[in-house]
């Protein structure tokens, strides 16, 4: 194995399959039960998961709804102002547990 | 940007087209040949159906060039129908009850026979679709009133436009094809097209800015209309999602690009059995602008001739023995048979 992550096993997603079939039947019926046109649209879902894929920073999730966004018919603009939301929100994330930060700081000191 | 044919690209050939699809195919060896997923599926040979179609490309001359088109056309393609050639079609129509005519091109407008064609169509009373690129229309003032023609002849405008917005488009097709495309399509709005109760159809279509698939047509067409309606004030029947097959231009985009092995297998994945028996060359005959016989447009710009040999050009047209043929294929047909399957009125399954 040369690389931990290559390009090629993103198809192979299906194969994880062949060591617990029960769970991976239910878990794919579950996801294309996920990102079918509901409440919200399918267009909508691809966007949210480019985010979260920016979030979690799986590289193969960012190549496949990189794909996908494109596919469903969405900008370019659209996209990267996915990626920012996944940002700001892991930005903010960090930054309001300053919040804890200045409260742990004040209790201890005079 | 000039044709592939006026650089001397090796691909404006046919015959390589076919030979860079065959090792291409090789070199993807794990992937089945069209042939075989055809067989698989109980389609192989691929019969045809009555024909709805008869689509006449009158030529490979257009005032765009764009980076995706199957045909080379552009403004260095001198290849246009002759009015001889359009009577033998006319005589052809005449004989059989093939209900709508679809016009293609290049630029079809260009012929300067076009308007004699569009009226000699009528007169046989059948059913006549225009595939514009719109920007034509407001390219001479000559063209200024294609609008109101086509209204006066109960044309089906069909145009392409790949994205509701300038950068998209522009990429595929040219610098300021985008803003032209909106002044035609205001003008085609203005004289009814695309307008509720109207009866003047207008359909646009959709096909990816690159190595990509379309998505599901109807969630596109929606964001169409919503965007321009909102932004432009313009309005269309319906929205044709078109996949781009591995054919002349496109074929060169996907092997300069480094996309071609990644894309041809999307295709094959993606081939569904139910699209590959809904093709639309199983019901639409193709013909070249010098009077050849194809079984649809790609197989026309691939030089691969219907195999009915009694009946290869339009002045010995023969439906019993076109009724018989076999549908000639090759591996670009992945590119009508992947997911929703892909037609010249989009998808099919």
């Amino acid at each position: 194995m040369a690389t931990y992550y290559d390009p090629a096993d993103l198809k192979k997603f299906g194969n994880i399959a062949e060591f617990q079939k029960e769970f991976a039947d239910k878990f794919f019926a579950y996801y294309g039960a996920v990102f079918a046109e509901g409440a919200l649209t399918a267009r909508e879902k691809s966007l949210i998961a480019l985010a979260v894929a920016h979030a979690v920073q799986c590289a193969y999730c960012i190549d496949a709804y990189t794909t996908d966004t494109l596919e469903k018919g969405c900008t370019e603009a659209e996209m990267m102002e996915a990626v920012h939301v996944a940002a700001a929100i892991r930005g903010g994330s960090t930054l309001v547990h300053g919040v804890q930060m200045m409260n742990k700081a004040k209790e201890l000191s005079m | 940007m000039k044709s592939l044919k006026a650089t001397g690209h090796q691909l404006a050939d046919a015959a390589f087209q076919l030979t860079v699809l065959s090792q291409e195919a090789a070199a993807t060896a794990h992937l089945p040949r069209f042939h075989q997923k055809l067989a698989a599926a109980g389609l192989l040979p691929l019969r045809p159906v009555a024909p709805a179609v008869l689509q006449l490309n009158v030529g490979k001359m257009c005032n765009q060039v764009c980076k995706h088109c199957h045909v080379d056309a552009g403004p260095d393609r001198k290849e246009i129908m002759t009015r001889e050639t359009m009577q033998l079609c006319l005589d052809a129509l005449a004989q059989t009850d093939i209900p709508t005519v679809d016009l293609t091109g290049g630029a079809p407008e260009m012929n300067p026979n076009f308007r004699w064609l569009v009226a000699e169509i009528s007169k046989l009373g059948r059913k006549i679709l225009v595939r514009c690129n719109l920007t034509i229309i407001v390219a001479n003032k000559k063209y200024h009133d294609l609008p109101e023609f086509f209204r006066q002849h109960g044309v089906e405008v069909i145009s392409s436009l790949p994205f509701y917005s300038a950068d998209k488009t522009d990429r595929q097709r040219g610098d300021g094809v985008f803003a032209d495309s909106i002044r035609a399509l205001r003008m085609l709005n203005a004289v009814g097209y695309g307008q509720p109760g109207s009866g003047l159809v207008l359909n646009l279509v959709y096909n990816p800015a690159g190595a990509f698939m379309p998505g599901p047509q109807a969630g596109l067409e929606r964001q169409f209309k919503q965007a321009l309606l909102k932004d432009f004030g313009i309005v269309f029947n319906s929205l044709y999602a078109i996949t781009n097959l591995p054919v002349s231009r496109f074929l060169d985009y996907l092997l300069a690009s480094g996309n071609y092995a990644g894309y041809m297998e999307k295709l094959v994945t993606a081939f569904n059995p139910a699209a590959a028996a809904a093709v639309m060359c199983r019901d639409t005959l193709s013909v070249s602008w010098d009077g050849g016989l194809y079984d649809c447009d790609f197989n026309q710009m691939l030089d691969l001739p219907v195999a009915s040999p009694s009946s290869q050009h339009i002045r010995d047209f023969d439906a019993a023995a076109l009724a018989r043929r076999a549908i000639v294929v090759n591996e670009h047909c992945y590119g009508c048979t992947a997911g929703a399957g892909s037609s010249c009125g989009g998808t099919v399954a």
